[in-house]
């Protein structure tokens, strides 16, 4: 069965909406912590993050909502950000800290698998990606690998994910580490596709926009993905 | 382990998407920089088509009881040293078979030179322009539509450098496979820096020379304004193992990622920067648009750790003010970034100075006479 991951911006509401997407089905929970110069985010994931660092969502009372976010919920629990607030927190201290208030791993955008290789986290590949750097990154990858399913940014697209089959064959090739897809997939009928050549499933833009609407109408989005991808949860 | 490293400073913090494209750009860096032919088509479009070598030029009355010279990079085609990075990187995309250029301005010189060199080459040319800057520098968004690009506002943030930056990035990793970023600074992911110091340096070499031949020695003191930069690396480069040289880098006060930065992460690279304590971006303020950014590049970082660099500021009306002097004591009108250069030039305990005139103040008529 295919495991379904949501992502959601950190604030205030974020318990109750992580809580609303398990209830939906969702299966694990990536945790944006907001960075000023979000490279890898398409427009709506920069909009939240700007407004999560208005409302104060800096790294500490990202890691507070973290802890949050694990007394609700029993799925995994995956913080995304970018190595700006690595820096500034420690590596290290970051990874310690995340882990005490429950995270199952880390994802760093702008951090390639050939920079900070010591640092343990699920590693992204994209459809430029080189065979090599593909098993490169799964050699190194926590737990499952990230297939960035568009060349381009986060957000939900007209045209779906038409690299995303040719990178999920050669990953296949590469690896035995499961393989979640994700940037561009928002319909149930995209993330169904998706479904067909990947493991699981991430679901960021549409999640974070429909989430402004409550953790009511983010239930109903996340069930209506899941029965999309077949209703038994994951393992 | 990273990649392009200047001590602690540069790397290659980037989305995965973008590692190949570097990767590719480093290795076609690396053969055309071997390649006889590829070097002889940049001089020869250096020399017939830019306007190199450009003159040093001596002030007579600028800055009393000192041997004052101007590199004059305002009178290279366009109107800035941004040129000679923008000509060596368009042949490079044109050699990697890339259609496409994409790149950031913030005061528009180096958008402008983007632009001219893709009319030049007939390659396709998006330009990312804060909305504010564009209001500032109106007469280079008119320029840079003439010359056939398309200019994109930004509308982000502070509508400025940064934002004009990240929005180029991210047009960049969604348009990789045709699209060559041609970045203005000796910033962004390894191997960028080393690139543009690379075509920068012939601004030092030609100084280097001309600054022998006019005085029969070194100067004391090589200046130029750091916005990102370019221009510092560029001139500071030839002097590096001058030990007698002393190499001063002028910020803008209120841009100053140097004077007052920390190490942090923006655009790519690791450096130092105007960020907060959990590590987000601070935005930066200057008049001159070409300094307000609140990154500066790796290497600058490193040279001001090992003390071989300094680096200063000067505000806003110190500028300003080394600007009308220049014009009216020399009949040069300078831009305002390189202004920041002079208001220091005029005031360090050296006699004999070499500056880095970057740019000429055609566009910023409005800011000056507006104050």
């Amino acid at each position: 069965m295919t495991t379904l991951a949501v992502y959601l911006m950190s604030g205030p509401e974020t318990p109750d909406l992580a809580e609303a997407a398990v209830e939906g089905g969702a299966d694990l929970v990536e945790l944006g912590f907001p960075f000023s110069d979000p490279l890898a985010d398409g427009p709506v994931i920069r909009r939240a993050a700007e407004r999560a660092l208005e409302r104060g969502m800096r790294t500490g009372a990202c890691i507070d909502c973290l802890a949050r976010v694990r007394d609700r919920v029993d799925v995994p629990l995956v913080p995304m950000t970018y190595a700006a607030l690595l820096e500034a927190y420690g590596y290290e201290r970051f990874v310690d800290d995340i882990r005490a208030a429950g995270a199952t791993s880390l994802i760093v955008a702008d951090l390639p698998a050939s920079e900070r290789r010591d640092l343990r986290r699920v590693q992204l590949v994209a459809p430029t990606s080189t065979d090599e750097r593909i098993a490169l990154a799964a050699s190194l990858t926590d737990g499952w690998l990230y297939l960035v399913a568009v060349t381009g940014t986060t957000g939900v697209r007209a045209e779906g994910t038409p690299a995303l089959p040719e990178l999920a064959a050669r990953a296949r090739r590469l690896t035995d580490v499961p393989l979640y897809a994700g940037f561009g997939i928002g319909t149930p009928e995209q993330a169904r596709a998706a479904a067909e050549v990947a493991d699981g499933v991430v679901v960021g833009s549409r999640a974070v926009e429909v989430a402004e609407d409550g953790p009511t109408a983010l239930r109903e989005l996340v069930r209506s993905l899941r029965l999309a991808l077949g209703t038994e949860r994951a393992e | 382990m990273s990649t392009g490293l200047y001590g602690p400073y540069g790397g290659r913090y980037v989305p995965e998407t973008l590692v190949p494209a570097l990767e590719q750009l480093e290795a076609g860096w690396a053969e055309a920089r071997a390649d006889s032919a590829f070097q002889a088509e940049l001089e020869q479009l250096g020399g017939s088509y830019a306007g190199r070598p450009t003159p040093l030029t001596r002030c007579l009355r600028f800055a009393p009881g000192k041997r004052l010279y101007l590199k004059r990079e305002d009178l290279l085609h366009t109107g800035a040293h941004k040129l000679n990075n923008a000509l060596g990187q368009a042949l490079l995309a044109r050699r990697l078979g890339k259609e496409r250029i994409v790149a950031e301005t913030g005061a528009g010189q180096h958008g402008v030179a983007a632009a001219t060199v893709s009319a030049r080459l007939g390659l396709d040319c998006v330009v990312f322009m804060g909305s504010e800057d564009m209001r500032r520098q109106r007469p280079n968004v008119e320029r840079m539509r003439l010359l056939g690009a398309e200019v994109v506002p930004v509308e982000l943030g502070t509508r400025t450098l940064k934002e004009a930056t990240s929005e180029a990035i991210r047009y960049w990793i969604t348009n990789v496979e045709t699209t060559h970023y041609l970045i203005g600074s000796c910033v962004g992911p390894h191997p960028y820096p080393e690139i543009v110091r690379e075509l920068q340096a012939v601004v030092g070499r030609e100084a280097r020379e001309q600054a022998l031949a006019a005085e029969g020695r070194l100067p004391e003191v090589a200046i130029a304004c750091v916005g990102g930069g370019s221009n510092a690396i560029g001139l500071f480069s030839a002097f590096l193992e001058d030990d007698g040289v002393r190499l001063l880098g002028v910020e803008a006060a209120g841009a100053a990622s140097l004077v007052e930065g920390r190490p942090a992460v923006l655009h790519g690279a690791r450096s130092s920067v105007l960020a907060d304590e959990d590590g987000q971006i601070i935005d930066a303020h200057s008049l001159a648009p070409g300094l307000d950014y609140p990154g500066v590049g790796p290497e600058h970082a490193f040279l001001r750790d090992s003390s071989r660099a300094e680096y200063v500021t000067a505000t806003d009306e110190e500028a300003l003010g080394a600007f009308r002097r220049l014009a009216e004591v020399e009949g040069i009108l300078p831009a305002l970034e390189p202004a920041h250069a002079l208001a220091r030039a005029l005031d360090c305990e050296e006699e004999l100075v070499l500056v880095c005139l970057s740019g000429r103040g055609d566009k910023d008529l409005d800011a000056v006479v507006g104050r």
